[in-house]
């Protein structure tokens, strides 16, 4: 049986636009792939929780808040201590190029600004996955 | 594969292996059937609770309750949650997780969002493999939530002990229709949402029915009105579980289910060993221009001619 790319689509932080992250959510279904969608205000803490019950293959955050220094690094840590760092983590939201760069230095992967088209995210998991779980 | 360091790992409940062996199973693996075939024995038997019931009755704020209350109770907790798949693009999603809250308060609760991919609205064909590594695992208690329409509600009852059909004041009028259906698969009727008008009437109305189906007092599912989202009646409803578990064990109900589920169980892996390898002979066919001939014939013809010991083979190498 072909296997399905299985993401987990979070929303971290304080701030309640949930559009974009259901947007993706939506996408990536269409997509054929399966998404567990966790909804607002998820630590990361639950985030890396929720990751490993799931065994997903990547784990996408929507951070619109400005914390995005705070919570993509501590995603990255506790994924590390759970000796899961070969899920993927990638995201979206408002994000500097600066900042940009520095996160994908740490290991986070693909950061998607404003304007990004869905097909491109689509693309980078389908990509992605061809490579690092095949 | 290192299956011998799988198991202990799941016996000293890492939860990343955990993932890891139910991720093998759900995609129907070489490496997951291995593992089911070595440690089948290793299985505990725990308590398997269904809950079903139309969208939208709030199913899984209920769980959310449910899981509280037994997380308190017992070593280890299991939650398996069903989602349709899109029969068109494949994808699905999962977002029981939306109204689970407590699945993250308590360390002993586990749970799996599960798309219910080719199997048609009901529970996935991994689902029973799925809840056997649990029961490896050890999880005393194994909630498994699915939307009840159409089949699902039979395969609810089969891979469960006890099955909790959850219906709201709303249901009065569609009862009727359901009655043929979701009426006779639930061991305990839930009435949430029992803070609205008519929710007593509704439940009259389903013990009603209920009393005309069962002579047996003992086995008459009770039916309890809750409110799970201002946390009315819970209590009850969990005393209510427990008390319908010893009932079923000291009658041997649990073992008869356990009994059928088995048998049932070989039944499916056959066929789907049968179809994986008939779908090799019916290419052979799709070459051949034969659109005259009834499916009948050719259905015979191919049953004449099929090797057993080839599908053994095929079977192996999938």
């Amino acid at each position: 049986m072909e296997r399905k790319i299985k993401v987990l689509v979070a929303k971290p932080g304080l701030d309640g636009h949930d559009r974009g992250a259901k947007v993706i959510a939506s996408a990536l279904s269409d997509a054929g792939m399966e998404v567990i969608y966790t909804g607002l205000h998820q630590t990361p803490e639950k985030i890396v929780k929720t990751a490993i019950d799931e065994d997903v293959d990547a784990v996408g955050l929507s951070i619109l808040s400005g914390a995005h220094m705070t919570i993509f690094p501590k995603v990255l840590k506790l994924l590390k201590e759970n000796k899961r760092e070969d899920i993927l983590l990638f995201g979206g939201g408002i994000i500097p190029k600066e900042d940009m760069e520095e996160l994908e230095k740490m290991g986070v992967g693909k950061l998607f600004g404003p304007g990004s088209q869905t097909k491109e995210v689509i693309d980078y998991l389908r990509d992605w996955f061809e490579k690092n779980r095949k | 594969m290192d299956f011998e360091n799988f198991l202990k790992k799941l016996k000293e409940k890492d939860r990343v292996t955990l993932s890891k062996v139910i991720t093998l199973v759900d995609n129907e693996t070489k490496e997951g059937v291995e593992f089911l075939k070595k440690f089948y024995k290793e299985r505990k038997d725990s308590f398997r609770i269904g809950i079903t019931g139309p969208p939208g009755v709030g199913k899984s704020t209920l769980l959310n309750k449910l899981i509280e209350r037994f997380a308190k109770k017992y070593d280890s907790v299991s939650v398996v949650a069903v989602d349709p798949s899109s029969p068109f693009t494949g994808g699905a999603i999962l977002g029981d997780r939306l109204r689970m809250e407590n699945i993250y308060k308590f360390d002993n609760v586990y749970m799996r969002s599960v798309a219910s991919r080719g199997s048609l609205g009901g529970l996935s064909s991994s689902t029973e493999n799925i809840l056997q590594v649990l029961e490896i695992f050890g999880t005393d208690v194994i909630f498994v939530e699915t939307v009840g329409v159409g089949q699902s509600e039979l395969d609810v009852m089969e891979i469960t002990d006890l099955v909790i059909v959850t219906l709201v004041p709303e249901s009065g009028d569609s009862i009727q229709a359901m009655k043929a259906g979701i009426m006779e698969i639930g061991d305990i009727f839930v009435i949430n949402k029992s803070d609205r008008e008519d929710a007593y009437r509704v439940s009259e109305y389903v013990k009603s029915i209920l009393q005309m189906k069962y002579q047996d007092k003992e086995l008459t599912p009770p039916v309890i009105n809750v409110s799970a989202k201002n946390d009315t009646n819970i209590d009850e409803l969990v005393s209510r579980i427990e008390n319908l578990k010893e009932i079923f064990i000291q009658k041997g109900i649990i073992e008869r289910k356990r009994e059928i589920r088995r048998k049932k169980e070989v039944r499916e892996i056959l066929r789907d060993m049968f179809i994986k390898s008939i779908d090799r002979e019916l290419k052979i066919i799709e070459n051949k221009n034969d659109k005259d001939v009834s499916p009948y014939e050719i259905s015979e013809k191919i049953l004449k001619n099929i090797d057993f010991k080839s599908l053994e083979d095929i079977w192996k190498e999938r």
